[in-house]
């Protein structure tokens, strides 16, 4: 007995279970070589998560395990689970043992009694099958049995010890009433939550008409877990625990690759369009476009060939290709081509937590890159406000763990106005990217305005825009404000129109202005060179003058010396004169 | 004799824990009480014999089985209230 124990405290801590979320919560699984104890009201899923956990030892981890049924028969419950594709009679052959131990109503009973037979059974059992694993499921109905708590307490402690002594790792489920649990104390239960090494509740309640399921770990020796109750479903192959945060680091693999919006314009105002990956919320009023421009996404995504998934929370499959045909957006022959799957889940009740699920198995079978919700804000409907928004965070959580790019629209609630533009499910926080749409209503008419409220990791274009649908597209064109108003539609068209009139006007007067210029220009040119012809005479003239002058005076000159000459004047006359 | 039908019961126990001790000591006083030389007891120990024990369905201990007279009767428990054990054998009529 203690060599078995001392040589457990060195194996591996944690044994999974197979039961996606749950390890996640617990860091691993259930404590190996301990006992757990799984509490939950009646249909709240303990057999399921019991038997999954000795259904997964025994096919992937090649532990294999004892269930111990004391409340149904093997065979009923092989065939309950043969739905979940677990293959239950394959794996008895030999990795997984079914011990009936359903009391018999034949047997009498007189005075007390024990549980060793059966450990003692299971013992050998466990040895020659090499067992890891074993459930004891619904013990609560073989203690009943017992005539006083001394003695449930005493076989809950037998069977305890029993599990530690053979180093298996123990899971013993038992009924409790709803989820109060603080009057599990006055029950053998009570007393065995103190022992184990953890416990786990179930419950099971109905909130205005949706059922709702949550598993919350009690207690974990010598781990950390999330205390938290956390939300599950039954699905088509078992339980699904909704995890709402990981408790590592969460390492996604982060792009800067852009994919297209769809709209080129949008494409432009967010440097490339949404990043590979990010989650893109479309907020607005109704009718302002959202479905339009998420299915411009889609149509985008599936023409590069990227597999694509639509689910439509308030319109049918159909309506959905047709109403998008409107506008140029054409799905059907995506749809025919197996690029696109369109799930319409308008008629689909019960919890957000359950169209979580369904909306996760779609998107893993259909291998989606891209995937649209539309509105997100229809997980809101009645029952669902408690849960609404973890939902919406875990989904955001799941796309982004899984690479795939989520476009959620979300209907804003016109009463609401414009002062709380944040959506009910205050999931804008988490959006990488938020486009809200709004109506402006302005010369009797409404146009639809886009802005970029958000976008992480991208400088953007802080301006509104107005988004115009047409049979051949979506097209955004900028807007005019004018005296603190901002200008949209036919208001928007006059303006430009006005603008474009002036345009004209303006471009014809400089023009006229131009020529007129360079006719003056011409004139003064001319000017210009008859002046400087008339200054050119004038200096000739002036050169004449002079030399005119010059040569009368040297004639003058000439002649008197000659005259004196011929007058024979003496010299000195000569000289004096010449001085 | 009117009853010369022989009782055969295989009481299973578990080691030397109390309660089977109890049911063995107990169903020892009662044969020796009411059926003195028509009686068989075969002790199976679930410990000794787990095999066996798992293949007979046996899930609880002390039980009691009487394998004859027929019907096969199963009970378990202590015996410790003879009046009931006597009455579910069918052994109270005979000897009041």
């Amino acid at each position: 007995m203690r060599s078995a124990r001392s040589a457990l405290a060195k194996a591996p801590t944690k044994v999974p279970t197979g039961i996606s979320g749950f390890d996640a919560i617990t860091g691993g699984g259930l404590p190996r070589g301990r006992t757990t104890l799984l509490l939950g009201g009646p249909g709240s899923g303990k057999t399921i998560f019991a038997l999954q956990f000795v259904v997964h030892g025994a096919k992937d981890c090649d532990e294999p395990g004892i269930f111990v049924a004391f409340e149904e028969t093997s065979a009923r419950l092989v065939a309950n689970f043969e739905g979940f594709g677990w293959n239950l009679a394959q794996l008895r052959r030999k990795k997984l043992f079914f011990m009936d131990a359903k009391p018999v109503p034949e047997i009498a009973q007189s005075g007390d009694f024990d549980l060793s037979g059966m450990l003692a059974g299971l013992g050998a059992q466990a040895k020659e099958m090499k067992a890891r694993r074993i459930v004891f499921d619904a013990l609560d109905i073989v203690l009943a049995l017992l005539p006083d708590p001394a003695a449930k307490r005493r076989e809950v402690y037998r069977l305890h010890e029993w599990l530690l002594s053979q180093g298996l790792t123990g899971l013993i489920t038992s009924k409790a009433s709803g989820d109060e649990v603080s009057s599990l104390d006055q029950n053998p239960f009570g007393f065995m939550q103190f022992m184990v090494d953890c416990a786990v509740i179930l419950n099971h309640r109905v909130a205005l008409g949706v059922s709702q399921r949550n598993l919350r770990v009690q207690k974990y020796r010598g781990s950390s877990f999330d205390e938290n109750e956390s939300p599950f479903v039954i699905g088509s192959s078992g339980f699904d625990v909704a995890i709402a945060r990981m408790l590592g680091p969460l390492d996604i693999d982060v792009t800067n690759e852009r994919v297209s919006s769809g709209v080129k314009r949008l494409d432009t105002m967010l440097g490339g369009g949404y990043y590979r990956g990010a989650s893109v919320l479309i907020t607005g009023f109704p009718g302002t476009a959202k479905t339009t421009l998420s299915g411009a996404f889609a149509e985008a995504a599936c023409r590069r060939g990227e597999h694509t998934v639509i689910v439509s929370l308030d319109s049918d499959g159909a309506e959905v290709i047709r109403n998008l045909g409107s506008v140029g957006i054409r799905l059907a022959r995506h749809v025919k081509s197996g690029c696109l799957r369109i799930l319409s889940a308008r008629t689909i009740t019960g919890s957000a937590e359950s169209l979580l699920v369904r909306i996760k198995a779609l998107a893993k079978q259909h291998r989606a890159r891209c995937l649209v919700i539309d509105p997100v804000s229809s997980l809101f409907r009645a029952g669902n406000e408690l849960t609404a928004h973890g939902v919406a965070e875990r989904l955001i959580d799941w796309s982004k763990a899984d690479g795939i790019t989520l476009l959620c629209t979300s209907l804003v609630d016109e009463m609401s106005g414009n002062k709380h533009v944040g959506t009910q499910l205050q999931i804008s926080s988490l959006a990488d990217t938020w486009i809200h749409l709004n109506y402006l209503v302005q010369a009797g008419e409404r146009n639809r305005g886009m802005s970029i409220m958000k976008s992480r990791g991208t400088a953007h274009s802080n301006q509104v825009r107005e988004l115009i649908l047409s049979d051949a597209g979506v097209t955004l064109a900028d807007i005019y404000t004018a005296g603190g108003e901002v200008l949209m539609g036919t208001l928007r068209f006059e303006k430009e129109s006005a603008e474009r009139v002036a345009n004209e006007i303006a471009e014809v007067a400089a023009k006229l202005k131009r020529v007129t210029l360079d006719a003056e220009a011409a004139v003064l040119e001319v000017r210009a060179k008859s002046l400087q012809t008339e200054l050119v005479a004038k200096q000739a003239e002036k050169i004449l003058l002079t030399r005119t002058t010059e040569s009368q005076e040297l004639e003058l000159a000439r002649g008197r010396s000659r005259m004196r000459e011929l007058r024979g004047a003496d010299r000195a006359f000569t000289r004096r004169k010449g001085a | 004799m009117r009853r010369p039908a022989v009782f055969k019961f295989r009481l299973y126990t578990a080691d030397d824990t109390q309660n089977s001790a109890q049911a063995l000591a107990n169903i020892t006083a009662l044969c020796r009480t009411y059926l003195a030389d028509r009686h068989e007891i075969e002790v199976v120990d679930v410990f000794r014999e787990p095999q066996r024990a798992l293949a007979d369905g046996i899930r609880l201990t002390p039980t009691l089985v009487k394998l004859a007279p027929a019907p096969i009767q199963t009970i378990v428990g202590t015996l410790s209230q003879t009046q009931r054990v006597l009455q579910m054998l069918g052994l109270e009529a005979a000897t009041t």
